[in-house]
């Protein structure tokens, strides 16, 4: 009791202080945020937002020519509504293109998931000493731009410049002609397939990593198999990062565009309109339609935008309950 | 730390600044930079093209050219159309291939010169004045160099099967079938759905010219009597399968002609420095010959490539750069440094005699090498672009390679009409008059 006077006193003098402060800091806390905020306000307007209004923009625009369009005013730009939207999404090849890469992301995000899951629990499983380097392994492909690990694979696919071709006629074999119709989605979805999944290999192996030893130690002394403890400890836990690596697989097909188009000019299989993205490649740049890819660029980036969220919030609730 | 950010929002602010400033500056078009002295910009990707135009800049003080060296004819072109897009850097002076000329012309990104520089028509053949004028009063810029059409074949392989060079098409197939027959891994050629000016020239030489101008419309003639017998023609020989169907300029393609499997090639004037680059080990068992005819009685040949120099619309010195083309792709002078030095072949019918005494070096044992090209040059037919020709090749590509891969002679004249298909349709949608 006897403290409480001179406690009194700081209190008050703290209260002082703070009301002392106050009008300062109130000062202070109008305009604060908001510096601290603006040079990435400004990054984001200049360098995201304003293109990606641009964009809106020029997808309502069109080019209207007159007569031979040769001269002068012969071409004038105009709006266009929604007329670029329709001419795309009706566009023969449009549909098509949309369809392969469902086949291919049907191919990819399974094969490539399963199998960096599968590597990521083996070397967390430790039988192997080989670890660190498999893990680096597994990896290094990542490191190799999708153009190159195009260029590198197209030269194992054809067959006259291919070290496979010489290997299987060597032991008496024919080799398949990847580049024929019915082999050239499987061509490039495993470039695809090398190329990514020692990423997700590492995503999934580091999620692993954090699961505390005890709770396999207890699963084991409980007679749990390394199969079981995988399937019923493991993976659940590590459920959340198998649905990151999985949207970011979904992103990365909806936006394949490397890889076909660094193997077009070498195979007649492989249309300028392969995928979605190389349509918007096309028209910007082969047809110098920026209009027309400006609509195919917004709706892919609708469609990409409708399919993550929409596949988070389906998933989200379940699968994010266990970290609250 | 505030200035630091402060700093780098200043700059960001600037460089926002400068990407909407107006085009009232020319600091990169090319101003004059006083003393009547003339600044000229030219964008050309030709090699060694800066050292052509130092004959120039040593003998003309008073307009000084500077090389811009570009990427390649389509990047060139998407440079350009997004400058004048812009209202200002388009250079003053750029090479242009003829199949872009309509598309830039459309573009409004270069200018008539019929004033200045419509006396050259006799100075070059037909087919390339035609390229540059589209067949109208105007003139869209000076013929550099062409790709006449020729039939390049192994000689050896051919002797050895005493087949001599096929003078029409159908000796043409009869020698595919000879060959295939006697080695099943050897063809005389491909069928190459990557290459649409390819198949463009062997159209031309067959009578087609895809596009055309009746009145004030375009008439668009892609899928005609001629170029539909080119079409079945190759459709049939990849059906049998004595001519390959894998596109040319490929890993594999360049293996082939190295390696013996392909023993032929119809290509172009400029063929022989593809061939040192690509089949070294070949050297000196390659000859040239003229194209095989459809009607030997009435010899004629088909371009692959070829560009002029044109005037963008944005130079503000359009008498001066004409003055500089007209040297650089008509002065005996010019003409033997295109020909050495830049290793084009020049358009100008009069570059043979001058500039070409010699063959090129890969076919150093062909005396007749550019008398052959010359005669190829001037039987050429004249052929019309237009003004969507990016889209009707982008068509080929993709109906041809399917035909191609299918081996079915039907598909190839299917693939031609959906080539004519694509191509109407596109000018119509975007406003253009179309007859038909």
């Amino acid at each position: 009791m006897t403290t409480l006077p001179a406690v009194t006193p700081a209190a008050e003098r703290s209260a002082v202080t703070t009301a002392a402060d106050r009008p300062r800091r109130g000062r202070r806390s109008a305009g604060t945020p908001y510096a601290f905020l603006a040079p990435a306000l400004v990054l984001f307007a200049a360098f995201l937002g304003a293109p990606v209004v641009y964009a809106g923009y020029l997808s309502l625009r069109r080019v209207k020519i007159s007569g031979l369009g040769l001269g002068r005013g012969s071409r004038v730009e105009q709006w266009a509504g929604l007329g670029n939207y329709t001419r795309v999404l009706t566009d023969s090849e449009f549909l098509p293109s949309v369809g392969r890469i469902a086949l291919y992301g049907l191919i990819v995000v399974p094969v490539m998931l399963g199998g960096a899951l599968l590597m990521a629990l083996l070397i967390d499983g430790g039988r192997s000493r080989a670890g660190g380097f498999a893990r680096t392994a597994i990896f290094l492909p990542y490191a190799v731009p999708a153009v190159i690990a195009s260029l590198l694979w197209g030269f194992l696919y054809l067959p006259r410049v291919s070290p496979i071709t010489d290997v299987l006629t060597g032991v008496g074999l024919s080799a398949p002609n990847v580049f024929s119709s019915s082999w050239v989605l499987y061509a490039v979805a495993n470039i695809a397939i090398w190329g990514g999944m020692g990423f997700n290999m590492i995503v999934l192996y580091t999620a692993l990593r954090t699961i505390p030893g005890e709770l396999s130690e207890a699963a084991r002394i409980d007679g749990a198999s390394d199969v079981q403890i995988a399937l019923r400890i493991k993976i659940p836990v590590i459920l959340p990062s198998l649905i990151m690596t999985f949207v970011f697989s979904l992103i990365a097909t909806l936006q394949v565009f490397a890889e076909p188009m660094t193997l077009r000019p070498l195979a007649n299989t492989i249309s300028a309109t392969w995928t979605p993205l190389m349509m918007v490649y096309r028209d910007a740049f082969i047809r110098n339609d920026i209009h027309a890819a400006a609509a195919t660029s917004v709706v892919i980036a609708v469609a990409t935008f409708a399919l993550s969220f929409g596949f988070l919030k389906l998933v989200g609730s379940r699968a994010f309950r266990q970290e609250d | 730390m505030r200035k630091a950010i402060g700093g780098a929002l200043a700059a960001a602010l600037l460089l926002l600044a400068a990407g909407c400033s107006g085009s009232d500056d020319d600091s990169s078009g090319g101003g004059t930079a006083g003393g009547g002295k003339v600044e000229l910009t030219y964008w050309s990707w030709a090699p060694n093209m800066d050292k052509v135009v130092e004959g120039w800049n040593a003998g003309h003080p008073d307009i000084h050219v500077t090389v811009n060296k570009q990427d390649g004819g389509d990047p060139a072109v998407t440079k350009l159309l997004t400058a004048i897009k812009a209202g200002s850097g388009a250079p003053d002076v750029m090479q242009a291939e003829y199949q872009k000329i309509p598309t830039l012309v459309s573009a409004d990104a270069i200018a008539d010169i019929a004033g200045e520089a419509g006396g050259l028509k006799q100075k070059f053949p037909d087919s390339a004045w035609n390229g540059v004028t589209l067949g109208s009063e105007s003139v869209y810029g000076v013929p550099q160099d062409s790709g006449p059409m020729m039939f390049y074949y192994r000689a050896d392989v051919l002797e050895k099967l005493k087949i001599s060079p096929p003078a029409t098409w159908d000796q043409y197939a009869d020698a595919a079938r000879k060959i295939h027959s006697a080695n099943q891994k050897q063809y005389l050629g491909t069928f190459s759905a990557n290459d649409p000016g390819w198949f463009a020239g062997l159209a031309q030489q067959a009578g087609a010219s895809w596009w055309g101008v009746q009145g004030d419309s375009w008439t668009v003639n892609i899928d005609d009597a001629a170029t539909r017998k080119v079409a079945g023609f190759w459709g049939g020989l990849v059906q049998e399968g004595v001519i390959a169907n894998t596109p040319m300029y490929t890993p594999d393609w360049n293996a082939a002609l190295n390696d013996g499997t392909q023993v032929g090639w119809l290509s172009a004037v400029w063929a022989p420095g593809v061939l040192e680059g690509n089949a070294a080990s070949t050297k000196g068992k390659w000859k040239v010959a003229a194209l095989p005819q459809w009607d030997p009685a009435k010899p004629a040949g088909g371009n692959w490539g070829g560009s002029a120099t044109s005037v963008t619309t944005q130079s503000k010195h359009k008498k001066q750069a004409v003055e500089f083309i007209t040297w650089l792709n008509t002065d005996p002078a010019a003409l033997k440094a295109l020909a050495g030095t830049a290793n084009i072949y020049p358009a100008a019918t009069d570059a043979t005699s001058t500039a070409l005494t010699s063959p090129p070096a890969f076919f150093a044992g062909q005396k007749d090498f550019y008398a052959i090209a010359a005669e190829a040059g001037k039987v050429t037919n004249p052929f019309t672009y237009g003004p969507n020709v990016n889209v009707a090749y982008s068509a080929y590509n993709d109906a041809f390679g399917k035909a191609a891969e299918s081996k079915q002679s039907a598909a190839f004249t299917a693939a031609l009409a959906t080539m004519q298909t694509t191509t109407v349709s596109d000018m119509k949608t975007a406003g253009f008059k179309v007859a038909g």
